[in-house]
C-alpha cells in the first residue's frame, strides 16, 4: 500500500548538532514535553533504584493484611495475598520499561535493516520487503499478538517479540520512505559519483540522517507497548505470576473494581497510564522538533 | 476506464498479502498450546474418545494436507466450522460483524466530533495554553488501557451513577424487539421497523463502549486535523480570503476545513481499521456480540477454524477499506494518483 | 503538571457524558418481569444437543432443560434449608413406573402415554430405542458416560410395544439406574430428526446441534450462539409439575465484575461463575442471595505426580503435605467458599465416603524431617501448573504456595496453561505438580476412585499417574458391592492407602455456589451444578 500515514515533512529537517540546543529551547518553550522529560527521568530513575526503595519484597505475601485500603504502613494499600502495591508498582518500573524499549529495539533495528534496504535498492528487495509488510498489516494487530503470545508461551521474552512484530511495519515504511527520498538528493549522488558501495552510501550518508524520523516512531511506540502488554495481560497472556508488572497488576485488579477495593487497580493503572503518556508526549514533542512545519 | 483497470490492479496485488494471511494463521492457529480434541472431549475423556473426536475434526491428517483442505474450503466460501460455538464460522462472523461495525463506526463518529473541534482550536492558537491543552486532552485519552477505561466508566456510569443501562450488550431483547434485519445496523434498522424506543435504547447501550473505544482515536484525528488546518490557513487561498474581507468563521469551517479534509480522510482509514481490531477487549466488558469477543475466544480455545476466518475477514476488510480510502481520495484530490 | 490540571478537564467531560446519557437512557423499568428469569454466565452452550462431536458442559445445561429423560431424581430438603437432589430417590419423568427383575439384569419402562415432543407428536418406545442407540454410537464423552452404567450395546435396548422399553444387561449394574438420570440418555424424537439425517450424519447429530428436538419442560426459542439462549416454557409438557417461568434468557457475559455489578445492580435474576470473593462478599453483604452447597463427590487438590523425581519418594509428597498452607489457602484463595480437607485424626480411621479429610496440616518441621529423611534438605527446583480459566482461584493458591514452600529452600516455577491446553497436560502426566479438581455425577467413591486415582484405567485426571494395583483392586471390587458392610469396609481402605501415599494433597471441598435476587427461590443442587429452570419462582 502506500505511505499515506508518513508526512513527507519530516525528511526535510537535516541532522545538524544544533538540534539539541534547538530541542533544549523547545522544551523551555513547550512545558508539557518539558514535563514529560522529567516524568521519564523519574521513570528511569525507578527502574534503577526502584527495588532498593520499595519498603516491601514485590512476592511477600502478608495473610494478615489482604486488601488493606492505603495508610501509613502501605502508601498504595494491598493486594488480596497481602502484598504491598507500592512496592510491586514500584518494582515493576524496571520490567516495564525494559519490555517496552526491548520491543521498540527490536522493530527498530529489524526496521532499520529492512526499510532502508527496500528504499534504497527497490525492485524485487522492495517488493518482497513490501509484502511482507502488507501481510503484517492486514493482520488485525492485536489478535495477531495474542496468537503469537498464545502459541509461544506468556513469557517476557515472548511478550517482547509479539509486541515487536505488530509494530515492525511501521518502522520499516518509515524507513523506506526516508531512504526512498534521500536515494536520489545530491549529496548522495556525489557519494555514488565517488565510487562508494550502496551499502557503504547507506551505512554513511543515508541511515544516520534518517534516524532522527525513526525516533519519533520509536518513542510514540513505547506507550503503546505498554498498552499492548497489558491488554494480554487481561485475557491471561501477562507475564508469570508473581513477577509485578503494572498491566497484570491493572487486569488483576479489574477484578475488584465492584467490591471497592479501587487501590489494587488504580494505581498500577496511574503508573501506566503516566508512562504512556509521558511516552506520547515525548514522541510528540519529538515530531515537532523534526517536523518544523507542524509548528509556528 | 483507467480508474477501474488501477482498482483492479489494486486488488489484484493484495492477492500475495492475503495469501500470506492465510499461511501465517494456519500456521499460527496450529501452533496455538492444547489439542482441540482434548479439550472438547472434556471432562470423562479417555485416549480413545479424544482420538474420534480428532479424526472427527479431521485434526488427525498431516497439517499439509489440512492444509489444501483448508485452501479448497475456502475456494467454496467454508469457512469452517467453529468448536466453540458449533455453527459455521461464516454464518458466526456475519452474524456478529454488523455489531462490531456499529461500535467502530460510532466511536469514530465521537472521535470525530470530538477531535476535529479540538484540532481546529488548536490550530487557531498554535503555540498558547489551548494547544497545550489539546493536546493534553487527547493524548491522555490514548494513555489509558481500552479495558480499564472500559470497566471504570461501568463502574461510574452504570453501577454508582445508574445513568448508563447495563452492559449487556445491543438491545435488551426483554424490553424491546429486536428490528428485522436490514443493515444489521441496529441504529438504522429500529428507524426503519419504525420503532424509536428501541432505536433510543441501542443508541444508550452504545454509548459507553463506543467512548471507551473512541477516546483512542482522538489523538491521530486530532494531530492531523491541527496539522492540516494549519497548512491550510498559512496558504495563499486562506490569505486571499482573509484579504477579501471573509468571515473568519466562513474561512476557518469552509474554505480551510474542506482543504484540510483529505489529510483528515486518509487517517480516518487507518483509524477505523485500528479501532476494528482493538475493540476486542471493549467488547469482553460490554458483553458485545461483535467479532472482537469473538477472536479472542477464539484464540485462548484453540479454535482453529474461528481464529483463521476471523484473521481472513478481517485481512480482506481492510484492503477493501483502504480502496475504499484511496477511491475517496481520488474524488477529493484529482491530484492523487495510484502510481505505485 | 500538578494532578489538578490533570482531573479538571476530566471532570468536565464526566459531566457532559452524564448529561448526554441522562437525555438518552431507557427510562428506569421495573427489574426482570415476574415470568421471565434472566441468568448471565461466562460461557454459553455450543450445541443444544450433547451427542454432537465437541459439544461443550453448556449443551448439557441445555439438554437438561429441553429434553426428558426416562427417570429422575427426587429433591430433599437439607438441615440448613438448602434443597439437592436426592441422590437415593429415582422418580418417574417419562416412564411413569418399571420394574426391574431379581438379578438387575432387566429393566423394563412403562411409558407415559399422553407425552409430546414440542412438535406435538406423541413419544414412544421407538423414540427412547433410538435415542439410546444414538447416545452409545455418539462416540466421544455420551458413549463413556453411557458405559459408566454398563450401557453399551444397541442390542441391550427392546422396544417391546408404543409404551414400553427394555434394557437387558449382561450383569446388574448399581449404577445403571442412575445414569439413566444424567442429561446424556435424552429422549430425542426421532421422526424430527430423520428427518434431518444424511449419510454422513445418520443420527442427525448436526440438525440436533442447532435444534431442538426434544419433549422437555422448555422449548429452545433462540439462540444465538456466544451471545444468549432464550428458553420458552413447554406447556403441553406433562412429566412434571409444570414450571412457573414462562420465559429463560440465559446471557453469556465474559467479564465476571459486570456479572457481579448485573447482579448487584437488580438488572439480572442469577449469575453463575463468579470468584468466589464474590460470593463470600455478597452473602455477608445480604443484598443478593448466595446459595452455597458442598459438592457432591468432590474435592479440591493439589496433585504431585508419583512417576516424576522427586515425587515418586514417598516422604516428599508427605513433606509437601506438611508444608502447604492450608489456612491462607482457604482464605486467602477460597474465601472460606469450602470446607477444609486437612487436619483429620489419622489414628481414627476414615470414614466410606468420599471426600475425607486428610490427616496433614501444616508443619513446617514434620516438613523439613521428612525431606531430609528423603535426603533434599538444600529443597530441590519444580513446576507448579494451573489452568488459566480457574486462575482466579488457583492463582493466589499457586503463590501461597510457592512462597511457603521457598521456606522448604523448594523453588516452584508457575505455569499457567489456556484451558484449551489443560486436558491434553493432564492426559500427557507431564506435570510434576498441579492444581486441579474433580467431581463425579454419580455419587459413589469408587466412581471418584475410578477417574482419578485408578491406574489400569488411567484417565485424564489421574494426574499424579498414581498406580497401585492393590487400590485398583478394591475399587473393582467397591464398583459390584452395593452397600453393606463390606464395601463400607473396602472404602474406608481406599481412603487410607491414598492418605498415606499422597500421591494427592487433599485441600478443600467446594461449594457449588450460585448468587441470585432475593425474589427467586427454588434453586435446587443438581449433581452437574447447572440450574434447573423447572423449579425456579419469582415473588
Amino acid at each position: 500500500m502506500t505511505d499515506q500515514t508518513q508526512s513527507p515533512q519530516t525528511a526535510l529537517a537535516p541532522a545538524t548538532p544544533d538540534r539539541w540546543a534547538e530541542f533544549a529551547h523547545l522544551l523551555r518553550g513547550n512545558k508539557i514535553t518539558f514535563a514529560a522529560v522529567l516524568l521519564l527521568l523519574l521513570l528511569v530513575l525507578l527502574a534503577l533504584i526502584g527495588p532498593a526503595i520499595a519498603p516491601y519484597g514485590a512476592t511477600t505475601t502478608d495473610a494478615t493484611a489482604s486488601l488493606e485500603p492505603p495508610s501509613a504502613a502501605h502508601f498504595f494499600g494491598t493486594d488480596a495475598l497481602g502484598r504491598d502495591v507500592f512496592s510491586r508498582v514500584v518494582i515493576a518500573t524496571r520490567l516495564d520499561l525494559a519490555m517496552a524499549f526491548g520491543a521498540v529495539v527490536l522493530s527498530f533495528a529489524v526496521g532499520l535493516i529492512l526499510g532502508p534496504i527496500a528504499g534504497y535498492f527497490g525492485g524485487w528487495a522492495d517488493t518482497v520487503i513490501g509484502r511482507f509488510v502488507d501481510t503484517l498489516m492486514a493482520f488485525p494487530l492485536f489478535v495477531l499478538a495474542m496468537g503469537i503470545v498464545a502459541a509461544l508461551g506468556n513469557s517476557v521474552g515472548n511478550i517482547v517479540l509479539a509486541t515487536a512484530i505488530i509494530n515492525l511495519p511501521f518502522y520499516i515504511r518509515t524507513a523506506r520512505a526516508e531512504v526512498n527520498m534521500r536515494r536520489d538528493l545530491t549529496y548522495v549522488e556525489a557519494a555514488r559519483m565517488a565510487g562508494n558501495s550502496p551499502w557503504r552510501i547507506l551505512a554513511v550518508h543515508i541511515v544516520p540522517n534518517i534516524l532522527p524520523a525513526m525516533v519519533v516512531q520509536a518513542s510514540l511506540n513505547l506507550g503503546w507497548a505498554i498498552l499492548n502488554a497489558a491488554g494480554l495481560s487481561f485475557i491471561g497472556l501477562g507475564v508469570r505470576p508473581p513477577t509485578p508488572e503494572w498491566g497484570i497488576m491493572v487486569s488483576e485488579g479489574a477484578g475488584y473494581i465492584f467490591s471497592g477495593e479501587w487501590w489494587t487497580f488504580t494505581f498500577p493503572g496511574l503508573a501506566l497510564v503516566l508512562a504512556v503518556l509521558c511516552f506520547n508526549l515525548l514522541g510528540d514533542g519529538l515530531r515537532d522538533l523534526l517536523d518544523p512545519r507542524s509548528r509556528t | 476506464m483507467p480508474l477501474l483497470l488501477t482498482l483492479l490492479r489494486r486488488i489484484g496485488s493484495a492477492i500475495p498479502s492475503v495469501f500470506g494471511v492465510i499461511l501465517v494463521t494456519f500456521v499460527l492457529a496450529r501452533a496455538l498450546p492444547g489439542d482441540p480434541a482434548a479439550y472438547y472431549a472434556g471432562a470423562s475423556a479417555t485416549p480413545d474418545s479424544i482420538a474420534q473426536i480428532r479424526s472427527q475434526l479431521g485434526l488427525d491428517q498431516p497439517l499439509i494436507v489440512q492444509f489444501f483442505g483448508y485452501l479448497g474450503q475456502l475456494a467454496h466460501g467454508n469457512l469452517g466450522q467453529s468448536t466453540s460455538s458449533g455453527q459455521a464460522v461464516l454464518s458466526d462472523l456475519i452474524e456478529r460483524l454488523p455489531a462490531s461495525i456499529e461500535l467502530t463506526l460510532t466511536a469514530l463518529m465521537f472521535a470525530l466530533i470530538v477531535a476535529i473541534p479540538l484540532g481546529i482550536w488548536a490550530a487557531t492558537r498554535p503555540g498558547s495554553w489551548v494547544d497545550h491543552l489539546c493536546r493534553l486532552l487527547v493524548t491522555l485519552g490514548a494513555a489509558f488501557p481500552t479495558f480499564f477505561t472500559a470497566l471504570t466508566f461501568v463502574y461510574i456510569f452504570y453501577f454508582q451513577l445508574d445513568v448508563a443501562p447495563e452492559p449487556l450488550g445491543r438491545l435488551s431483547e426483554i424490553y424491546y424487539t429486536m428490528p428485522p434485519r436490514v443493515t444489521g445496523l441496529l441504529l438504522i434498522d429500529t428507524l426503519l421497523a419504525g420503532d424509536p424506543e428501541a432505536f433510543r435504547a441501542a443508541f444508550a447501550q452504545l454509548i459507553l463502549p463506543a467512548i471507551s473505544l473512541g477516546l483512542f482515536a482522538l489523538a491521530p484525528i486530532a494531530r492531523v486535523t491541527r496539522a492540516a488546518m494549519l497548512e491550510a490557513l498559512g496558504s495563499d487561498y486562506c490569505r486571499t480570503a482573509r484579504a477579501m474581507g471573509l468571515s473568519r468563521g466562513r474561512i476557518l469551517f469552509v474554505i480551510a476545513l474542506r482543504n484540510a479534509a483529505l489529510p483528515i480522510l486518509n487517517v480516518l482509514g487507518m483509524v477505523f481499521s485500528f479501532l476494528l481490531g482493538a475493540n476486542v477487549l471493549i467488547e469482553k466488558v460490554f458483553a458485545w456480540p461483535g467479532i472482537g469477543a469473538y477472536a479472542v475466544n477464539a484464540v485462548i480455545a484453540s479454535d482453529y477454524a474461528a481464529v483463521q476466518g476471523f484473521v481472513l475477514m478481517m485481512a480482506l476488510l481492510f484492503i477493501v477499506l483502504n480502496l475504499v480510502v484511496d477511491l475517496f481520495a481520488s474524488m477529493a484530490d484529482p491530484r492523487v494518483r495510484y502510481d505505485d | 503538571m500538578t494532578i489538578s490540571s490533570l482531573l479538571t478537564p476530566r471532570r468536565i467531560a464526566v459531566g457532559a457524558l452524564c448529561a448526554l446519557m441522562l437525555s438518552t437512557a431507557a427510562p428506569t423499568l421495573a427489574k426482570t418481569p415476574k415470568d421471565v428469569l434472566v441468568e448471565v454466565g461466562e460461557h454459553g452452550p455450543n450445541s443444544l444437543d450433547p451427542m454432537a462431536p465437541a459439544a461443550n458442559e453448556l449443551s448439557q445445561m441445555v439438554a437438561w432443560q429441553i429434553y426428558d429423560r426416562l427417570v429422575t431424581h427426587g429433591l430433599k430438603t437439607l438441615p440448613d434449608g438448602k434443597t439437592v437432589y436426592d441422590a437415593t430417590k429415582i422418580k418417574p419423568e417419562l416412564a411413569t413406573s418399571w420394574n426391574i427383575n431379581a438379578d438387575g439384569t432387566e429393566m423394563t419402562f412403562h411409558l407415559r402415554k399422553d407425552a409430546t415432543f414440542h412438535d406435538g407428536s406423541p413419544v414412544t418406545a421407538e423414540d427412547v430405542k433410538w435415542s439410546f442407540d444414538r447416545a452409545v454410537a455418539a462416540g466421544g464423552f455420551p458413549t463413556v458416560q453411557m458405559a459408566a452404567g454398563s450401557l453399551t450395546d444397541p442390542n441391550m435396548f427392546t422396544a417391546v410395544d408404543k409404551y414400553t422399553f427394555k434394557i437387558t444387561l449382561p450383569k446388574a449394574n448399581k449404577l445403571t439406574l442412575p445414569d439413566l438420570v444424567v442429561p446424556v440418555p435424552n429422549i430425542v424424537n426421532k421422526k424430527l430428526a430423520l428427518e434431518h439425517a444424511t449419510k454422513d450424519d445418520p443420527w442427525a447429530l448436526d440438525w440436533t446441534r442447532k435444534n431442538d428436538a426434544g419433549g422437555g419442560p422448555f422449548e429452545v426459542t433462540s439462540w444465538k450462539p456466544g451471545n444468549q439462549i432464550v428458553f420458552t416454557r413447554f406447556d403441553d409438557w406433562k412429566s412434571g409439575d409444570m414450571p412457573q417461568m414462562k420465559r429463560v434468557v440465559y446471557r453469556e457475559v465474559g467479564s465476571a465484575g459486570t456479572r457481579r455489578a448485573l447482579l448487584e445492580k437488580g438488572d439480572v435474576d442469577v449469575s453463575v461463575g463468579l470468584p468466589p470473593k464474590d460470593y463470600a462478599e455478597m452473602a455477608e453483604a445480604g443484598k443478593v442471595k448466595v446459595i452455597g452447597t458442598l459438592m457432591q463427590n468432590e474435592m479440591f487438590y493439589v496433585d504431585l505426580n508419583v512417576t516424576m523425581k522427586p515425587f515418586d519418594n514417598k516422604k516428599v509428597r508427605q513433606a509437601l503435605a506438611y508444608a502447604l498452607p492450608y489456612d491462607a489457602i482457604m482464605s486467602q484463595a477460597l474465601y472460606n467458599r469450602a470446607e477444609p480437607m486437612y487436619g483429620a485424626d489419622a489414628a481414627k480411621g476414615y470414614a466410606p465416603k468420599w471426600p475425607v479429610a486428610s490427616p496433614y496440616d501444616t508443619d513446617l518441621d514434620k516438613a523439613k524431617a521428612l525431606l531430609a529423611e528423603a535426603g533434599l534438605s538444600d529443597g530441590f527446583k519444580t513446576d507448579l501448573y494451573i489452568d488459566m480459566s480457574q486462575t482466579t482461584v488457583q492463582e493466589p493458591m499457586a503463590l501461597l504456595i510457592k512462597e511457603q514452600l521457598a521456606k522448604l529452600n523448594i523453588d516452584v516455577t508457575i505455569h499457567k496453561v489456556p484451558g484449551s491446553d489443560w486436558f491434553a497436560k493432564m492426559g500427557s502426566k507431564s506435570m510434576p505438580m498441579d492444581i486441579n479438581y474433580f467431581y463425579g455425577w454419580l455419587d459413589y467413591p469408587e466412581y471418584f476412585y475410578f477417574w482419578t486415582y485408578d491406574g489400569k484405567n488411567n484417565a485424564v485426571f489421574n494426574t499424579p499417574n498414581y498406580n497401585n494395583p492393590k487400590l485398583d483392586a478394591l475399587t473393582e471390587k467397591a464398583r459390584f458391592l452395593d452397600g453393606g458392610p463390606e464395601y463400607d469396609k473396602t472404602i474406608s481402605a481406599m481412603n487410607a492407602i491414598v492418605m498415606e501415599d499422597v500421591p494427592r494433597i487433599p485441600v478443600a471441598h467446594l461449594y457449588s455456589d450460585i448468587a441470585m435476587q432475593p425474589n427467586v427461590d427454588g434453586y435446587v443442587y443438581w449433581f452437574h451444578t447447572n440450574l434447573d429452570y423447572r423449579f425456579i419462582t419469582k415473588h
